[in-house]
């Protein structure tokens, strides 16, 4: 299949040299990619889902070896693998099931009336079967009651989600579900990535109140967009924007707050401790959200957590759910940052002369970071787009996402 | 899931639709610098494939190329020509999606100018430039966006037919003491109009021919209100091309160097209105790999991330990233660290590398495969790859290529290159800035700088076969169990030892430089307002002082060639004269000179001729002086200028007392017989010889007769005179 080996390529080109930026378009692009990949793969008749699972995952590596530090990548690919999986188990068990099928369709029918609104929802509930086979076993899933049990009702849930096709049952028909049944979980995904947004900034008028101020750090687009939610619905508060030195994106997130008609005051990163006093609530975009709850932001979060916590200010950090990673951060597999050019924080030209190495003098050495990383115990509420949780909380996410076997890739 | 395909599918026609609506961006890459300064090392391998932080230089360029944008290259490969196609073929660049490259190949080429006329040639035949190209050389680091550039170069050229080039500039403060820049080449002095950009003036300041002043053309400041001069810029040589470049290389087949020549061509002589523009990078990187220095300083920006993404841990071009630890370390997973070693900081470490006990790794690349002793130093140095360094051995600022083994207990000290499978003995100290190579150093006709190794890819093959056998008898040079030469420096170049080498300069030296302008500074304070950056070399008086000799020297060599090639072929007198007159004219020479020169490349030829006896020596030199004195004639018709023959002919006889000394008389008298010398002249010079020491009167006591016949002679003829006058 060479047209999708060239995409890979291509997207493993972008990746390695860091044109695409941002995880939500780079998880997208993974995601879309990955969904060409999966219907170009051609499935023996028997173990298909190991077939589908391989492919994926030497796309994968590919994909997270370009750039290690955009864990969005890998967090995509696990949730691709955990849905063919899921899909696998579904069908076998159905399969064996191989009966009341006709009520089910019903709820079917009424997931598609829904729209795009619960494919988180519908994922969790596959995920809810699957939940005794994928993971290991845990104080839960024995609490649960016997396995036998648990799996019937299930089985015949999960059945109704991949659709009335499986009334023929017969193996052919099988394989091909198999695989339509993973591209529409994969959609699905695509659907989750893209409206994560939305999702999220439904929830803001529950967090943002009247005539509070806000502080956030450098630009995201959630916050963007949690921000004018709560703005649409009547709320008057203020933004205290820090620039997020050295890139100044709190420059860029500023003016599209003013465009949008907020209050908006940037200051800089370093006054932050001085007006954390005055603020309500800090709201920050997370880059990733490690599994024990940990938060990678850009440069300069920790010090505006630190701050919060001093002042006893919560501190709310924004991610959609491909922000989830399943690793930890003290895990030295895990590349938690990326040092930039230092160009961004001086000019070349002016300094040249303190760079000279061949004159013997002590030389000019610049460290430009692009991630922090706050502690779990310094994050109050993490608001995901299916709801608010707390950091101890976030290896329970983290579990009805991704299965244990793909951690590590 | 067909529709999706469908609709993806879409959207890349358009896009290819688009594509093709626009230019293709094209660049043309010179893989060979047409330089020496990376000897010995690129006898054995091209420089472009030299790597640089443990990549080849040209990865760096291409993965920059591709990633500006760039969808075609043509790679012109010279030197060393199927290394560097084997090297694409192997990697990933022939096959990749965005970026076109093709090779082109001519070993005629012995400069750029060479490289770009062929190109044209080609370009008639196949017509594979369509439009404006960016041309660099396959040493370039960069990261600057291009894209953008070449729009302001296709707008520009929409407005003005006549702005056929854009440079790209790159403030970049360079040493006030040294006068080079961090890149180890010569300060650059630029002249720009600050509105529109465009390049008004172009001036290295040479090293060896420090001019002490910038001279701008008054008529640049009639037509540009305002020139903006600045020192603190550097050339990055990354130019954005019309395809009239390509024709103006053609139309002038003798400019060879794209500075020197084709920039200052187009600067100076005004070249059908051309105008070259410039633009200057702020937030980018650029830098071009052109000696040791420069290497030394681009290899250390790397280090630094200036150059990002072009940095060791992400994989650009296929390289296998390092893994980026505290303090600016980077390491490969699998390099076998002993605990006792000390890395320090801005040090990278490659694959399969084993670094031994108790050893000390500063500021340092080690490339893969690499085999590091116990007890080592290793001090800003470059190893390549599958190096092995033994216990005690101490490294400071050198490089070290693939191959090399040091023996227990050697010392290299600052500056030192050692080239591909080299080894040196135990306990050898190799001295400060030598170069040492398993080939023997070429003879020292093609030290100029232009004339480059063309021919070094069939010479080596050459070198290589004879290699076992030179090697054992000449090992000793580098200890008993070490191989290699030693590589002599060569004349001239022992100001660019420690100016272009990977060591910093020396405490000593920089205090000598200081010397010599706090020295200057008292001097000429009261003349020259210290502006600081316009001022004078530090050594400026001294050279200018000798420069005039060193020129004599040059020009006189360069008439002993036209006379001798004149004889030889028999070429008639009128264009000898028009040669000489030429040469006169280029080193600014008096027709005094001319004479000496002349004369003294005739009896150089008259010794040189196989001879037995003064007789036949005399018989030479006087059948030469027959048939050219119309030539000496056209020199010597002042008294002075015979005068000065007369002085270079003794000149000459003291040097070679036993051979031209007894002809001394014979000569001047033949010289006399066929009017070429006046008896005034030989008077005056006995006349103010006779003052003389004792030691140089040998020549004027030896013709003492001749001069006096002479004498009487001429008061003969003035009583001749006086009696004819009284006959009237």
């Amino acid at each position: 299949m060479p047209d999708v080996q060239s995409m890979v390529a291509e997207f493993v080109n972008k990746l390695r040299k860091r044109k695409i930026e941002g995880s939500q378009a780079t998880a997208k692009c993974t995601v879309e990619l990955l969904r060409s990949v999966i219907s170009h793969q051609r499935v023996p008749h028997a173990n298909q889902a190991a077939a589908l699972i391989d492919a994926v995952k030497a796309v994968g590596q590919q994909l997270v070896a370009a750039n290690p530090v955009e864990l969005a990548v890998g967090n995509v690919v696990r949730r691709v693998l955990h849905i063919i999986r899921e899909e696998d188990l579904s069908l076998t068990t159905a399969a064996m099931a191989g009966l009341d099928l006709l009520d089910a369709s019903d709820d079917d029918d009424i997931d598609n009336c829904k729209g795009i609104g619960y494919p988180a929802m519908s994922a969790a509930v596959v995920a809810a079967a699957a939940r005794s086979t994928l993971r290991p076993p845990s104080l839960q899933t024995l609490l649960e009651g016997t396995p036998e049990s648990a799996t019937v009702p299930y089985t015949s849930s999960s059945g109704a989600d991949s659709e009335s096709k499986s009334k023929s049952a017969d193996k052919s028909s099988l394989t091909r579900k198999l695989k339509h049944d993973v591209i529409e979980g994969v959609n699905q995904l695509i659907h989750e990535i893209s409206g994560c947004h939305e999702q999220i900034a439904e929830q803001a008028i529950e967090h943002i109140h009247q005539n509070e101020v806000i502080l956030t750090l450098g630009s995201s687009r959630t916050v963007l967009e949690f921000l004018c939610a709560a703005k649409e619905k009547k709320r008057s508060f203020r933004v205290f924007v820090a620039e997020g030195a050295p890139r100044y994106q709190g420059h860029l997130l500023a003016k599209e707050l003013v465009a949008r008609g907020l209050q908006t005051t940037v200051i800089t990163d370093s006054a932050v401790f001085a007006m954390i006093s005055r603020v309500n609530m800090v709201i920050i975009g997370a880059h990733a959200v490690m599994a024990n709850g940990g938060v990678i932001g850009p440069v300069g979060v920790n010090m505006a957590a630190l701050a919060a916590k001093k002042h006893a200010v919560p501190f709310v950090v924004l991610a959609g759910s491909h922000k989830l990673c399943p690793l930890y951060p003290h895990n030295p597999e895990v590349l938690l940052n990326e040092l930039r050019s230092p160009s961004e924080l001086l000019d070349f030209g002016e300094f040249s002369d303190c760079l000279d190495f061949g004159a013997g003098s002590g030389s000019l050495q610049v460290v430009n970071p692009t991630f922090d990383y706050v502690p779990p115990n310094l994050v109050s509420l993490f608001i995901t787009d299916t709801g608010g949780h707390n950091p101890s909380y976030m290896y329970r996410l983290i579990a009805d996402y991704y299965s244990a076997d793909d951690l590590v890739m | 899931m067909g529709a999706q395909k469908k609709g993806g599918g879409g959207a890349r026609v358009s896009e290819d639709a688009e594509e093709q609506s626009r230019q293709r961006l094209q660049a043309i890459l010179l893989a060979d610098s047409f330089a020496t300064k990376f000897r010995p090392v690129t006898l054995e391998r091209p420089k472009v494939l030299l790597p640089i932080v443990n990549v080849p230089m040209i990865d760096y360029t291409l993965a920059w190329l591709e990633y500006a944008g760039i969808e075609e290259v043509f790679v012109f490969c010279c030197a060393h020509s199927t290394q560097i196609i084997e090297y694409l073929e192997k990697s990933e660049w022939y096959s990749h999606p965005n970026l076109v490259v093709r090779t082109i190949e001519s070993h005629k080429s012995i400069s750029a100018g060479d490289a770009l006329r062929y190109m044209y040639e080609q370009q008639t035949e196949t017509s594979q430039i369509q439009g404006d190209f960016v041309l660099v050389s396959g040493d370039t680091v960069s990261n600057m966006p291009l894209a953008d550039l070449i729009q302001e170069h296709r707008d520009r050229k929409k407005k003005d037919e006549k702005a056929i080039m854009t440079m790209v500039i790159k403030q970049s403060k360079s040493s006030s003491l040294t006068h080079q820049s961090r890149l180890g080449t010569d300060q650059l002095f630029i002249a720009v109009d600050p509105l529109t950009k465009q390049l008004l003036h172009y001036e290295e300041d040479k090293i060896d021919h420090p001019s002490g002043s910038v001279c701008l053309d008054k008529s640049l400041l009639e037509s540009n209100p305002s020139v903006l001069v600045c020192n603190d810029m550097q050339d990055c040589y990354i130019d954005i091309c019309s395809p009239e470049v390509l024709s103006l290389f053609e139309d002038n087949f003798d400019y060879q160097h794209l500075r020197r020549h084709f920039v200052k061509g187009v600067l100076v002589d005004d070249i059908m209105g051309y105008k070259i523009f410039t633009h200057e990078i702020h937030s980018s990187y650029a830098a071009r790999i052109d000696n040791f220095r420069s290497y030394d300083t681009v290899s250390k920006d790397i280090i630094q991330r200036w150059t990002y993404p072009y940095v060791p841990d992400i994989n650009f071009s296929g390289n296998r990233p390092l893994r980026l630890g505290r303090q600016g370390i980077y390491r490969a997973c699998d390099a076998v660290l002993s605990r006792s070693a000390d890395v320090g900081a801005s040090s990278v470490i490659g694959y399969g590398t084993k670094i031994g006990d108790g050893d000390k790794i500063l500021n340092s690349v080690i490339g893969n495969g690499c085999c590091i002793g116990s007890n080592v130093v290793i001090e800003g140095s470059y190893i390549w790859n599958n190096v092995t360094i033994e216990d005690g051995c101490e490294i400071r600022n050198a490089i070290v290529c693939d191959g090399v083994k040091i023996r227990a207990g050697a010392v290299l000290q600052p500056g030192v290159v050692l080239s591909f499978n080299v080894v040196v003995g135990r306990d050898f100290v190799v001295p400060a800035y030598s170069k040492v190579s398993l080939l023997q150093q070429p003879t020292t006709e093609d030290s100029d700088d232009e004339l480059e190794y063309a021919d070094s890819s069939s010479a080596t093959a050459d070198q290589l076969s004879g290699l076992n056998l030179q090697m054992e008898s000449k090992a000793s040079e580098l200890g008993p169990d070490g191989a290699g030469y030693i590589w002599e420096v060569c004349e001239g170049a022992h100001d660019e030892e420690w100016k272009h080498s990977v060591a910093p300069i020396p405490e000593d030296k920089l205090a000598e430089i200081t010397q010599a302008i706090d020295d200057d500074d008292t001097d000429d304070e009261s003349v020259v307002p210290t502006s600081g950056e316009l001022k004078s070399d530090a050594d400026s008086i001294n050279t200018d002082m000798n420069d005039p000799n060193d020129d004599y020297d040059y020009f006189e060599k360069e008439v002993e060639g036209t006379v001798l090639r004149a004889v030889e072929e028999n070429i008639k007198v009128d264009l000898v004269t028009l040669e000489i007159n030429g040469l006169r004219l280029s080193y600014n020479m008096e027709s005094a000179d001319c004479a000496g020169a002349t004369f003294y490349s005739m009896m150089k030829l008259a010794v040189d001729t196989p001879h037995n006896s003064a007789s036949e020596l005399y018989k030479n030199a006087a059948s030469i002086i027959t048939k050219w004195k119309e030539l000496l004639g056209f020199y010597v018709k002042k008294i002075d200028e015979q005068i000065e023959v007369i002085m270079k002919f003794e000149e000459m006889c003291q040097e070679s007392p036993k051979e031209l000394g007894p002809l001394f008389t014979q000569i001047l008298h033949l010289l006399y017989d066929k009017d070429v010398l006046q008896e005034d002249a030989i008077l005056r010079w006995a006349e103010e010889k006779a003052g003389a020491d004792e030691a140089d009167k040998v020549y004027l006591k030896q013709c003492d007769t001749f001069i006096q016949w002479l004498k009487e002679a001429s008061e003969e003829e003035d009583e001749d005179d006086e009696d004819e006058e009284e006959d009237d």
